[in-house]
Formats: C-alpha cells, structure tokens, sequence
C-alpha cells in the first residue's frame, strides 16, 4: 500500500446517479481493489478504482454526505488517498462473464479492459446504466443490456439476464459485483447449475487494512481477504444476505 | 510445543502470543480465526457499556514502521458483545478487555465478562485518544488503584492491568496495581502521536490525537517492561511493535512472561503468531533454552 495527495483531473457525471473522478497515480493496481478517499469536509470512505491504469479513476454513487463531498470537487482539488487495498480478482479463468449491477458497474469495468471477457450490465433504468454500453462495445465481444423498468435493453433483473445468456452461452466462470441481494440470488442460482463464480463484497470499512475487525463478514476482513471471494467461499457465510455489522460492530439483520 | 507453553500468574497458554486487544477481536468468528492461527490467547475489543460507533473515519493510517489509529473504542456495548464471547470461548482463552469511566463501571463490566467466560479481565487505562476514558485515569496512581481494587472486589478471574507509556511514572503506576491486588500488568498500549497533511494544512485524523503503534515503538515497550519488572514482582505481559520471535525475545529477557501483539498483522498477516511460535522453538533449541520462563528477565542478569 501507499499514500498519496492526487490532484482531481477531471469530474464528469457519469449516469444519472454517478460521477467519475480521474486522477494520475502510478501504483500498480488490479482490477477489483480499492483505495480509501479523504480531503477535508468529509469522512474517509472505500471506493473501488474504476480504471487501474497510470491515470485511475473512482465512480461513485452520490447516496449520502461524503460521495456529495466528492462530488462537489473541481478540477484541480486535492484528495488524500491510500490503498491500492484487497485482492482484486482472478482473471485466470479462459471465458469470463462479468456481470455488473447498478454502481456494480463500474468497479468491475476495468476487468473488461484487461481481458478478453462477455458482460451483462444490468440496472434499474437506462439513466444508470447506458454509459455503459459503449464500453461493451469497444471491449467486449457480447454484452447484454437489462433495466428493472425497460427503459433500455431487455426487461429483466441481473438474474434473469444471466439465465438467458447462459441458455446460449458457455463460460467457466462468473464474476460478479453488485447490490448484496442481486448477488444473493445470482449465486443460489450459479449453485444450481454448478458455475464457478467470484464476488466482490461490500462492509463497512474503517482501516481498509485487516487490523480492526470492522469489516468482517464471519471470520472474512471484506478489506483484506476480501473483497473478492469465491462462491465456495461465500457459501459458508452466514452474513452473506443476512446481515451485516454497523459502525459499532452490532450485527444489522437485512430483515 | 511444550516448550512454549508460559503461566501469567494462575493461567497457563499453550502458546505465549497473545491477539492485542482491539486487532481482530470484535466478534466472535474472527477471535476464534485467530485461535486456531497460532495464538495462545485472544484478548476481545475494549467493550464498554453501551455500543459505541468511535471516532468517523479517517481513524486509521500506515506510517513507516508502524501505524496510527484513532478508532475511539468502537464496540457493540457489553450486552450485545455476550453473543461474540458466546462463540470465542468454545475456542479457547478470550481475555476481556474493558474499559469505563469509573471504578464502578469498570467492575460492572468486568463480572459481566467473567459471567461470559472470560479467563481473565484486562482494563484499558491506557487508550490515549477516549476522552475521559483510558489514559486520563491511567495516569494517576491513586486513580489506578481505586479502579483495580473495585474490579478486584467483583471478579475471581485475574485482573490484568494495561498501562499506557505516555508518562514518566510508570512504575509508580505499576506498583499501584500491585498494591491494589492486580494480577498482572500488560504493556504497552499505543504512543500519543499525530500526523498532519500539508496540503491541507490539517491533522489527517478525525480525532487529531492518535495513537502510535508497530515497529517503531518496541523499543519504549522493551524499556517499560524493564522498568516495570524492577518495581514489581506480578507478572507482566509486552506488547508494543513484536513482529517476530526475535522481537518477543527481547520483551520476555526483559521481564516478560508472555506477549501481545496488533500492528504486526498488517504487514505479516494472521499466520505471524505460528511463524513465531516456529522461530521461538528453534531459537530455543539452538541456544538451550527448555522454556519461555527460563528466558523471562535474563537480561536484568
Ligand atoms: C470495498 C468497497 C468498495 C466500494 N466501492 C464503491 C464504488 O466504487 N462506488 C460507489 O459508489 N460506492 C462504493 N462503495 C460504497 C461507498 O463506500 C459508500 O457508498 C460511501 O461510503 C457512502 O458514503 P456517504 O457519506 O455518501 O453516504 P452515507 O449516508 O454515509 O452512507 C450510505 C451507506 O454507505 C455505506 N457506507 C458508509 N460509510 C461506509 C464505510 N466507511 N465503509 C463502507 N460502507 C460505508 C453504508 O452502507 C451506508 O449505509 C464501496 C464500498 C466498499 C466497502
Ligand atoms: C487499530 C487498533 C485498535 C486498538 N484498539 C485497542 C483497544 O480497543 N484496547 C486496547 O487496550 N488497545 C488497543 N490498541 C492497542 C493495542 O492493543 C496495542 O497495545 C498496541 O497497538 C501496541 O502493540 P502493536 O505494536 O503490536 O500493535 C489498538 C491498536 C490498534 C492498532
Ligand atoms: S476495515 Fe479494518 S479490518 Fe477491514
């Protein structure tokens, strides 16, 4: 790991929901890793890198106050970063489908940049999802387009987009970032049909390091074993779906 | 493994690395992770008695050889914590960590860790960035006193006692704890420090003040714990920048009869415990050693 002040080179809107913020930092880093983002005015907070090359790149969803922190910065601003933190993902697999949810999107975009893979972006309207589009072109031989309302692509959840696919075509993995509970259900029904898949996870996060504890998902740091974990992996959590730890460690039930 | 087997006071461990509170102890299925990598003990999160989120972030940084953290004693609270040691005690040794704002909190929270089965209590007097909590009444030998000597009322399970180095006397500190029937004395918790970016012209961390710990400050916890093993005659337990057995060396020649350790896993992962419980053995071996205790203090000789 490292630290460094970044100057912001540009902030566009991304979607409707989103923006991307591009900085030049020379650490190496892999697709699936993230950095933890500071400046003054607001909390640090982990944001996967949505470009791992000289000039990075972080897309965030604008939910809450720090992501508005953020988006409020100009060209030329400085932010305190650190990482890259986390595994990343295997990309060892020979056909890889990637499947993208909602702000899933585009942390997992940079894999498509350094692998020969197909991808499934799916979202809940065509204002989340349809600046995705020309990156499926440009990088990947198929990808599928789904909206929760129809507004673009097929009419269907993530879920439903990777049975079609899977209908047609054949791959030996599954790597997949996204909302827990579109995760949830993308793996029970990978088990069935016994596909070998990754995710990436999300918790709350204070260190990003693997020291504090924060962020477990049973005996699993998300920051440092994680966030990739293999569906062998995450079929033995019993957090995965049902729960997660707040900020003072008490265990949130999702119901 | 016999031969790392070590006694504080009236409990033994099979094994003499502890997991220093608040690294990896805040639930139950990591304490029990940690078990089975190779440590003797695991010492839980400083719990108090209601939840507490801590300091916002950031709370937390690398430095070279070490790092900071302001985490604030974040915790569940005492009652929701019953789950965690729940599951972390059919393990093995979980030694509870608490921390309060008086003697009679500290009591209460105390018997409630014993109820849960803990093998012993530690008291955070030493947290240096928890207003009005830790160091503030850790560095007051009368204070010191009082507080163990409530704790000491309410519980059977030994009491230890973790002290902070950010003061010049210590050892009065540790004879207090002595004095007030404390069984052991753990140290030491991290150095008052802080880091600023100039960029921003501003301190990096929420809180501001934090709290050092990792490579660089073993030399201070080498040093405390030899003061402490000329002013007292209970046990005491190092902690402060061990990353390998030769690290732990130094703190059991200099008095100390078992270790902790946090920081270390940042860099060298879970697995650091049973890397040095390897290194330990050969160590031994080569230089004659039959146990951890014939090596206790030898430095002092
Ligand atoms: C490894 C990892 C990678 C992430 N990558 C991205 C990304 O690429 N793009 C993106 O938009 N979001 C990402 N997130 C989520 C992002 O961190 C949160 O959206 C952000 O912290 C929200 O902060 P806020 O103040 O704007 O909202 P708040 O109102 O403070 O929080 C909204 C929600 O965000 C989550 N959150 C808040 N603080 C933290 C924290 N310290 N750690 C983890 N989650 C937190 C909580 O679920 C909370 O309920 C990632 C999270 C993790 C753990
Ligand atoms: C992230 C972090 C959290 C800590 N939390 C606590 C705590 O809750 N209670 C406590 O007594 N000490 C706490 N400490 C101090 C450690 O237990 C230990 O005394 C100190 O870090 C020195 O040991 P080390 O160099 O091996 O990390 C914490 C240290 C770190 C790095
Ligand atoms: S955030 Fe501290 S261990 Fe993961």
């Amino acid at each position: 790991m490292s630290e460094a002040i970044v100057t912001v080179k540009s902030i566009e809107q991304t979607n409707k929901y989103s923006k991307t913020i591009r900085f030049d930092w020379d650490a190496e880093a892999k697709p699936g890793q993230f950095i933890m983002v500071w400046c003054p005015g607001m909390d640090e907070i982990p944001l996967s890198l949505s470009s791992v090359d000289d000039e990075k790149s972080i897309t965030f969803k604008v939910i809450g106050p720090d992501t508005e922190a953020l988006a409020s910065k100009s060209v030329g601003d400085k932010l305190r970063i650190r990482g890259p933190y986390g595994n990343g993902y295997d990309l060892s697999s020979k056909r890889i489908l990637v499947v993208g949810g909602g702000i899933g999107i585009a942390p997992i975009t940079p894999v498509l940049k350094c692998k020969d893979v197909d991808a499934v972006f799916a979202a809940r309207d065509a204002g989340e999802v349809a600046y995705a589009d020309p990156l499926g072109k440009e990088y990947c031989k198929n990808h599928w387009i789904c909206t929760d309302d129809g507004s673009m692509g097929e009419h269907c959840n993530a879920v439903e987009m990777v049975k079609k696919v899977l209908a047609e075509h054949e791959y030996d993995e599954i790597i997949a970032c996204g909302p827990e509970v579109m995760l949830f259900f993308l793996l029970k029904y990978l088990n069935e049909i016994g596909m070998k898949c990754q995710f990436s996870l999300e918790r709350y996060m204070k260190c990003g390091a693997g020291v504090c504890g924060a962020c477990m998902c049973d005996e699993h740091r998300v920051c440092k074993d994680g966030p990739v974990f293999t569906g062998e992996q995450i079929n033995k959590m019993k957090d995965f779906g049902t729960g997660r730890r707040d900020a003072c460690g008490t265990f949130v039930s999702y119901r | 493994m016999s031969g790392l087997k070590v006694t504080v006071g009236k409990i033994s461990f099979d094994r003499p690395g502890i997991v220093a509170s608040g690294i990896m102890d805040e639930t139950g299925d990591t304490m029990v992770r940690m078990l089975r990598s190779g440590a003797g003990a695991v010492v839980s999160k400083s719990v108090g008695s209601n939840p507490n989120p801590g300091h916002r972030n950031p709370n937390f940084t690398e430095v070279p050889c070490g790092c900071i953290n302001a985490m604030g004693l974040p915790n569940p609270g005492i009652d929701a914590f019953a789950e965690e040691m729940e599951v972390a005690v059919k393990e093995g040794p979980i030694i509870g960590s608490v921390y309060g704002s008086s003697p009679g909190e500290f009591a209460e929270l105390a018997g409630k860790m014993e109820d849960y089965g803990a093998c012993a209590v530690e008291l955070n007097l030493s947290c240096p960035h928890a207003k009005g909590y830790g160091m503030e009444v850790g560095t007051d030998p009368k204070m010191v006193g009082t507080i163990v000597k409530a704790v000491k009322d309410a519980v059977k399970v030994p009491v230890w006692v973790k002290l902070t180095p950010n003061t010049h006397i210590l050892q009065d500190i540790g004879r207090s704890v002595e004095e007030a029937g404390g069984d052991a004395i753990v140290a030491i918790n991290t150095l008052k420090a802080m880091v600023i970016v100039p960029e921003f012209g501003k301190p990096l961390l929420s809180n501001k003040v934090c709290g050092l710990s990792g490579k660089c400050i073993k030399p201070i916890g080498v040093r405390a714990v030899w003061d402490l093993h000329n002013a007292v005659s209970i046990p005491i337990v190092g902690v402060g920048g061990i990353y390998d057995h030769r690290d732990a060396l130094e703190y059991i020649m200099a008095g100390a009869s078992a270790f902790q350790l946090g920081s270390a896993v940042l860099t060298e992962g879970v697995d650091v415990f049973e890397k040095i419980n390897r290194g330990l053995e050969a160590f031994m071996e080569e230089y004659g050693y039959g146990s951890i205790e014939e090596m206790r203090g030898v430095a002092h000789e």
